[in-house]
């Protein structure tokens, strides 16, 4: 069974149709690359799977292991291992990052039936993940991403995803604002997290992360549809000779 | 409604209250001719309305309607159930002074403890021989009848340069249900002095009651004080809360105030900076839900030059609470260099929800530095999200938001055990919530 099934998905904002019956399959331990213009739809798709509000489902279905995730509240598309690394991740004052890792962490492992992370082990863990990914602890004392730069945003999605081990990762242009430092222990962090049981779906505009993040399968979005699929050979393709000829044929 | 109205309503009522309520009332002859006027000052104004500007938002005519006889003295069994909630709610480490439903409570009370740092008394002991205590400037009516039913209090006096070893936790607690506690305090802090006094109000299985308290603060030169005020009473409650606050030269003075209970409330607070060089940090937060009305009424007057005031107002209002904040900053025409500065935000959790903010600067100083700033809204859906997609489910998500809103005040108590004490009670009203 597929890990992540979107078929034939048609989504509306504001009256507006963006997604015009797209259609995705990702299996467990494949890495995908979506790329496309800016405008195409990708982080429109990246909310719906997430379960974003304002978005309405006019046709298709999306199942995550074979269950409707269109069914379920965002909470529980989390706890059931579905991670969305945002385009923009939000500033949250008042709430430190400590706080909120530990809160949320605890209330996906709660929703599995599992208990809680004692304090120990989890201060363990973060120190570990972060540390790894370049973060210095007092980073993690502040708000949830108040006052970090863009790169430091990122580093903290990243963060969460590792301390999180969702089973499917999308990381909506996780490149963007990064310097190539940061690009690369991004992308060692994500790396890191590839597993046979684990999926990675990588938006972006720039071959360059896949440099990094080799995937497996690369995929052409346009005008709210998947028009070209294949190896990762597609992404260099599409370096060289843009998006116009799919434009055209979407 | 004119006044002639008010006395055949809610009036009469009250007559027969003070009658009844004379052989209850503590005072020497004197002390009594002056509650007699007070009485008669309340009689002629009746209970505030919304016609009087000051209690525009919040016209008790129709939210209370009439005032409830006195509680009965408690008893042994009323005394007991006010130990548990006693217990419930004090603070760490704190010295209890324990008023049930208006009379003193010294075997709850930590009285022995309190002697080797403060000079305490009952009002009833005061009023013995001085009626001053009864006495204030204000022309409130709720004032004047406090001072005309007030039944006891507390009247802590501490020394010049005393610092206060652990903090001062006057408790009122409701064991009488459908009737009144009216209590006046005096607390007077000297020079140099350091202290921390929090009064907190909760009841013991009471419904509803009646509270009126009236409280005389001053500090003394060079004294850094923490006030606090948590009002934690039943659902079904009134509490009107007044506090007068005078501030000597060169002091701190960080004040705080959390309204999480009560059907109907009120604190108006008077603070007048009197000294230089002050500095005054006002804080408050209000939880409201269900049918709720809480008003939180400050007036901080920068009488003196050189004085900081900073404010911060926090209301979370559900369901279809209403919250009022009335912030007056007063700077008279000698208190130049005035810094003073006010900041309200309001949480509406449900579209029925109601805030009422009213700022008012009056300045007659021409060299200050005086602003307010005021928000109101619902709580962020892209921080909510950002929360849900991270696996908190929909209340806990709101309920960090919340903490995290009310926090920006709640962070201004630098005691920490106070402070933890503070956020649990927000904690708790959360979880009613949910
Ligand atoms: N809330 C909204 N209201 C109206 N239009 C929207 C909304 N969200 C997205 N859109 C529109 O949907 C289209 C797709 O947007 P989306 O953000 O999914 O594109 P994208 O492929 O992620 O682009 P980029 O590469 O710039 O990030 C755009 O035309 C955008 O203007
Ligand atoms: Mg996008």
């Amino acid at each position: 069974m597929a890990l992540l099934e979107v078929k034939d998905l048609k989504v509306r904002v504001e009256e507006r149709e963006i997604l015009h019956g797209l259609t995705l399959t990702v299996n467990e331990g494949e890495v995908h690359a979506i790329m496309g213009p800016n405008g195409s739809g990708k982080s429109t798709l990246s909310h719906v799977i997430a379960g974003k509000p304002g978005y309405e489902v006019t046709d298709g279905e999306i199942l995550f292991r074979g269950e409707d995730l269109l069914e379920m509240s965002p909470d529980e598309r989390a706890a059931k291992g579905v991670f969305l690394a945002f385009q923009y991740p939000v500033e949250i004052p008042g709430v430190t990052t400590m706080n909120f890792l530990r809160t949320a962490l605890n209330a996906q492992r709660k929703a599995r039936g599992e208990s809680e992370l004692m304090v120990p082990d989890f201060l363990k863990k973060v120190r570990e993940v972060s540390k790894s990914l370049n973060i210095p602890q007092d980073m993690l004392k502040r708000g949830v991403n108040v006052g970090f730069s863009g790169g430091e945003k990122k580093r903290n999605e990243v963060l969460q995803m590792a301390l999180f081990e969702p089973s499917l990762c999308i990381l909506d242009e996780m490149d963007s604002g990064l310097d190539i430092d940061a690009l690369r222990i991004a992308a060692d962090g994500v790396n890191a997290l590839r597993s046979p049981g684990r999926a990675m779906v990588v938006i972006t505009h720039y071959q360059r992360l896949l440099n990094y993040i080799v995937p497996d399968v690369v995929h052409v979005m346009s005008r709210g549809r998947v028009v070209k699929s294949g190896g990762k050979e597609l992404a260099l393709e599409l370096e060289a000779s843009g998006y116009a000829q799919f434009e055209d044929a979407a | 409604m004119n006044v002639a109205v008010a006395k055949t309503g809610s009036g009469r009522a009250v007559s027969d209250l003070f009658a009844s309520a004379e052989g209850r009332l503590p005072g020497s002859p004197d002390v009594i001719a002056v509650r007699r006027e007070a009485f008669e000052t309340y009689e002629r104004l009746g209970l505030p309305h919304r016609r009087i500007e000051e209690w525009k938002y919040t016209d008790l005519r129709a939210l209370v309607g009439e005032v409830l006889p006195l509680a009965a003295a408690p008893d042994a069994t009323a005394l007991k159930r006010a130990a548990e909630a006693v217990k419930a709610h004090a603070i760490a480490g704190a010295r209890k002074l324990v008023l049930v439903d208006g009379v003193f409570a010294a075997e709850l009370s930590d009285v022995k403890a309190l002697a080797a740092e403060v000079s305490f008394k009952t009002l009833r002991v005061t009023l013995d021989k001085d009626a001053g205590l009864l006495k204030t400037a204000s022309t409130d009516a709720v004032v004047a009848l406090n001072a005309a039913l007030a039944t006891d209090g507390v009247v802590l006096s501490i020394a010049d340069g005393t610092q206060l070893s652990a903090p001062v936790q006057i408790i009122h607690v409701a064991t009488a249900a459908s009737a009144s506690a009216v209590t006046r305090s005096q607390v007077r802090i000297g020079k140099g002095a350091r202290a921390t006094i929090i009064e907190s109000f909760v009841a013991a299985g009471a419904a509803a009651y009646q509270v009126n308290d009236a409280v005389i603060v001053s500090i003394g030169d060079d004294a850094d004080v923490a006030f606090v005020r948590l009002m934690d009473d039943a659902p079904d409650a009134v509490n009107i809360t007044s506090q007068f606050v005078t501030v000597g030269a060169n002091a701190k003075l960080n004040f705080f105030n959390m309204t999480s209970g009560a059907a109907v409330s009120r604190l108006q607070g008077f603070i007048t900076l009197a000294g230089e060089s002050s500095e005054l940090s006002v804080n408050g937060v209000n939880l409201l839900k269900k049918t709720e009305h809480g008003d939180t009424t400050l007036v901080v007057d920068h009488a003196v030059p050189n004085c900081v005031s900073r404010e911060i107002f926090r209301a979370v209002i559900d369901d279809r609470a209403h919250s009022v904040f009335q912030g007056r900053i007063i700077v008279r025409p000698d208190a130049q260099k005035t810094d003073g500065k006010m900041m309200t935000r309001a949480l509406l959790l449900s579209d029925e929800a109601e805030a009422d903010n009213k700022p008012e600067l009056e300045i007659f100083a021409d060299d200050v530095s005086c602003g307010h700033g005021a928000t109101a809204g619902a709580l962020d859906e892209s921080l909510l999200f950002y929360l849900k997609a991270r696996g908190l489910p929909e209340k806990q998500a709101q309920a960090l938001l919340i903490q995290a809103f009310v926090g920006e005040a709640i962070e201004q108590i630098a005691d920490d055990t106070l402070r933890e004490h503070v956020i649990g009670i927000a904690e708790r009203w959360l979880e009613r919530r949910s």
